[in-house]
């Protein structure tokens, strides 16, 4: 077996120097029966090319991104990932590396992370970033949890628009601690946080100085939820929150059927104490010279233990290496760029789906996502274009369909979609 | 008397190859990008703009604050900063729990598969068959192995899991009536099973270990007699943090369902008994995978992991959504379900780790992934029996797949675990994890994995036993100030925490 170099005769010595027959007898504690005599009932060991051929055929039934004009985002964006990402994030050294315990041994992967939450400072205007979260979702239902420890507050409101799959994540990581979720745009002094989402679900642009006036009335913090990242590129930097948390799955990691992705979490210097997750900071070494380690880690699971701020220990790693890849190539200026290409493309959309017989764009405004009425069933109409190769969008209740553009979305694109929905529709 | 022993140690130097040469000119020193940034420069080109009106509604961002840089600079900073990292792919990392072994890279070639890769998780299920079979065939294995019938692949990290774990079992006695308060863990835990339990709504009860480093029995018994119906589960580590099976572990799970608690079993160490033992039989209800360390996904320097989790029958009905399901030939997502304790991550999970856990699990098939688990359990004992009689053990047994030690020895001359430690760093190697289990003192908890030749295991041993020659022969200031040749020197941790600098900011 191609991964396992232990041959016949190596077994056979090393059994010998620990003093014991066969390997059944270093497993003398499993309780009388329980040891299974021979390989439970699963198929056996296979050679490289036969699992390529069973993995790759699953892989090929797959409607993919590059094979279809591409309409869907929700917080799952199509974007191009330059090839030096890859390159990168697949080296020996931060690909089979293990989080940096050992800081002497690890500053590659400890000054990325240094650069990712300066890279996230930066984008969101907030003061700390940690060194990221699962994803989304999580990011921001830990942003609540410590918005809650930070006022000692129980209520939370979430302004519509916020993800409805990041709404159903807080709601059961809320689950087991006091306090009530309220929809709407109204607090008082139980209120923890506001969390609103920009731009929302709907592809609407929110203006957060109302929001910012509500909580300074209150003193409740204000949440800012982003799972376009991209967006940071053109609206200004969401400086009236208190905490930012998304996702910035769009910048570098490939979308994989909604996993891994990359969740950040940023905030005000105040909170650092209450952050979630692990810190990455400066230093020196014994010599004297600039190093940095995993820091302010009294407020984790593994020294805190039941009095952590998170039970969270691995987070995205490597998915942060890739997104500060990718952002180090496109630099100040590719960055707000490419922000210009995704509104400028989701512009010529909204146009050519206007003049679509029927179809409505409901929004005020947008950056790259918005919804339309349709004159049918939404979900019908998903279903129908996806029988004829093209992914258009994501169906909401009733005639509503979620749609987005991004820099890969091409005039070509954008011509076969109306085509199809006058078809179709 | 242990001070004897050391005594006992030949006086001759241990026959020993150093393996790192003096030689630091591939070292290069390498600054932020943010301090090679020069105006003009990108590692980009993007087509043009139109100049279309905005419509976001809102002024255009003038500033974002990010360096500038040429592609060929970004592609040297990150090939120099790899440079500064310890890698299972360049030599032996013996980190006890983590689990670093051999990462395959046909796994990585087909988690990139445009068919994987490329799409997106709320395309209409007929466009992503391919994808939702691999979730069932994955999960399919997975039960299969643990020999529980319930099965959530959505949490994305071995804590994770844990967090969806404890969820439904609290979900299930708040079905049955009352949620119950306690959860048992023993003092030997990982940290993340005492803070999953508190974040949901539980107050812990600790469980001592005994002088074997089995679960302490008379304290479980008085726990469980004097607790009762207050306890809603025991979180055990099974193989435990000390690198032990729990010999009683059939009868920790019959005193637990006796009052109707669930037994929660860490799986962190299940790479030890992967298809050697089914956790079912044992009488355990919920147990988490660590994908990134029995089914070899790589680490990636802190994740992504994947924690699927698996349950027996009468927690089925709680496991959180989404969940894939087979009618006929034909798959389909599950995502709304009422009695489940709901979503508990955006998506379907860490897909992509998923794409190379099957992977993995078709390479070794059910006769390898034996063969997996007695490596890792012989390679670990051979270690044992060849460092015990320079190395305090402090639990006499054979291990499974990662062995105790402690310095106990060594600090007689004031050589720490953490001299140790960085003694090993300086002799070429990633340390084992040290001071854990946090009840053994200066514990060095050793793994080496089962993808590790008995050569390497060799040079490993002469390492140890060298190290603690010089620790016996007036070397330890030596040892103190290791290492010397790795890219940094020890860092000042306390500097670090008390004036946090986390980000990169002009003077």
């Amino acid at each position: 077996m191609r991964y396992l170099p232990q041959t016949a005769a190596d077994r056979a010595a090393m059994l010998a120097d620990i003093g014991v027959k066969t390997a059944d007898d270093l497993y003398k504690d499993v309780p009388a029966g329980m040891l299974l005599t021979k390989p439970v009932n699963l198929p056996s060991h296979q050679g490289e090319y036969t699992v390529e051929r069973t993995i790759s055929a699953l892989a090929a039934q797959n409607l993919h991104a590059d094979g279809a004009p591409f309409f869907l985002g929700a917080g799952c964006y199509n974007h191009h990932i330059p090839s030096t990402v890859d390159y990168i994030i697949q080296r020996s050294e931060f690909l089979t590396a293990y989080t940096p315990y050992q800081p002497e041994i690890a500053q590659g992967t400890l000054m990325y992370l240094f650069e990712f939450q300066s890279y996230i400072c930066n984008l969101t205007g907030m003061d700390v970033a940690n060194a990221s979260m699962y994803d989304g979702a999580t990011s921001v239902a830990e942003a609540v949890l410590m918005a809650k420890r930070v006022t000692k507050r129980d209520n939370v409101t979430v302004v519509d628009g916020l993800h409805p799959q990041y709404l159903d994540v807080l709601k059961a990581y809320l689950t087991h601690s006091e306090g009530t979720i309220t929809i709407g745009d109204k607090a008082d002094d139980t209120t923890a946080c506001v969390v609103v989402q920009t731009p929302n679900f709907y592809g609407e642009v929110v203006d957060l100085k109302p929001l910012r006036a509500l909580c300074d009335k209150t003193g409740a913090l204000l949440v800012v939820a982003i799972n376009e990242i991209v967006s940071l590129g053109m609206l200004p930097a969401p400086k009236e929150a208190d905490i930012v948390a998304g996702e910035a799955q769009s910048i570098g990691v490939p979308m994989s059927f909604g996993g891994p992705h990359l969740g950040f979490f940023a905030c005000k210097e105040g909170y650092i104490r209450q952050m979630p997750g692990r810190l990455c900071g400066e230093t020196l070494d014994a010599d004297g010279k600039r190093g940095y380690v995993l820091t302010l880690s009294t407020r984790e699971q593994h020294i805190r233990r039941e009095k952590a701020t998170s039970n969270i220990c691995t987070n995205q790693g490597l998915c942060a290496l890739a997104f500060t890849v990718h952002l180090s190539l496109l630099g100040e200026e590719g960055f707000k760029q490419l922000a210009r290409l995704n509104h400028e493309a989701a512009c010529d959309l909204a146009d050519a789906l206007a003049k679509v017989p029927g179809v409505k764009v409901l929004n005020k405004t947008f950056f790259n996502e918005f919804t339309v009425e349709l004159p049918k069933n939404s979900a019908d109409v998903v279903e129908a274009l996806a029988d004829i190769g093209i992914i258009g969008g994501l169906a909401l209740d009733g005639n509503k369909l979620l749609v987005t553009a991004t820099e890969l979305t091409t005039p070509e694109h954008i011509a076969a979609f109306t085509a199809a929905l006058k078809e179709v529709l | 008397m242990e001070s004897a022993k050391v005594h006992h140690m030949t006086p001759e130097q241990p026959a020993f190859m150093a393996k790192v040469p003096n030689n630091k000119a591939l070292m290069l020193d390498e600054k932020l990008l943010f301090e090679q940034s020069t105006k003009g420069r990108m590692g980009v080109d993007l087509p043009a703009l139109k100049g279309t009106k905005s419509r976001t509604g809102l002024a255009e961002r003038a500033k974002v604050g990010l360096p500038e840089v040429s592609e060929p600079q970004v592609v040297r900073h990150f090939v120099r900063l790899s440079q500064k990292n310890y890698s299972i792919d360049g030599g032996l990392f013996p980190l006890g729990s983590c689990t670093m072994k051999h990462n395959p890279r046909l796994n990585e070639k087909m988690a990139r598969l445009p068919g994987f890769a490329r799409i997106h998780p709320m395309q209409p299920d007929s466009t992503v068959q391919g994808a939702l079979a691999l979730m069932h065939d994955l999960s399919h294995w997975l039960t299969t192995l643990t020999g529980l019938p319930g099965i959530t692949l959505t949490p994305a990290a071995g804590t994770h899991g844990e967090l969806t774990g404890m969820m439904v079992i609290r979900k299930a006695h708040e079905a049955a009536g009352k949620p119950r308060k306690i959860v048992l863990v023993p003092d030997s835990a990982h940290g993340t099973n005492p803070a999953t339990a508190v974040t949901c709504g539980y107050t812990t009860y600790p469980i001592p270990t005994n002088e074997k480093g089995h679960v302490d029995m008379a304290a479980f018994t008085k726990a469980v007699d004097e607790l009762g119906e207050d306890i809603a589960a025991f979180m055990l580590t099974n193989p435990s943090t000390c690198g032990l099976f729990e010999p009683d572990i059939k009868n920790i799970a019959d005193k637990l369902h006796s009052i109707g608690a669930w037994f929660y079993c860490d799986g962190a160490n299940f790479n030890a008994i992967v298809g050697k033992v089914r956790p079912g039989d044992l009488g355990v209800d919920v147990m988490q995978f660590n994908l990134h360390k029995t089914f070899s996904t790589p680490h990636g320097g802190g994740g992504p992991g994947c924690g699927p989790v698996v349950v027996s029958q009468k927690l089925i009905p709680y496991l959180p959504v989404p969940r894939v399901e087979k009618k006929g030939n034909t798959y389909s997502v599950v995502t709304k379900d009422a009695t489940s304790i709901g979503r508990i991550k955006g998506f379907n999970g860490q897909f992509g780790m998923m794409v190379r856990a099957l992977t993995y699990m078709l390479s070794h098939g059910a006769d390898g992934l034996q063969k997996v688990a007695e490596d890792a359990v012989i390679n670990a004992n051979y270690i044992l029996a060849h460092l015990k009689d320079t190395y305090h053990v402090p639990f006499k047994s054979t291990c499974m797949h990662e062995c105790l030690l402690t310095d106990k020895r060594q600090k007689e001359t004031g050589v720490t675990t953490m001299d140790i430690a960085k003694s090993l760093i300086e002799h070429g190697y990633h340390p084992m994890t040290v001071y854990f289990p946090l009840v053994v003192q200066g514990a060095m908890l050793i793994e080496p994995t089962e993808t590790e030749t008995k050569e390497t295991l060799d040079e490993f041993i002469a390492t140890m036993k060298k190290i603690a020659w010089d620790a016996a022969n007036g070397n330890a200031d030596a040892l103190h100030a290791n290492p010397v040749s790795a890219p940094a020197r020890r860092l000042d941790e306390v500097r670090a925490a008390r004036q946090p600098v986390l980000r990169w900011q002009t003077a």
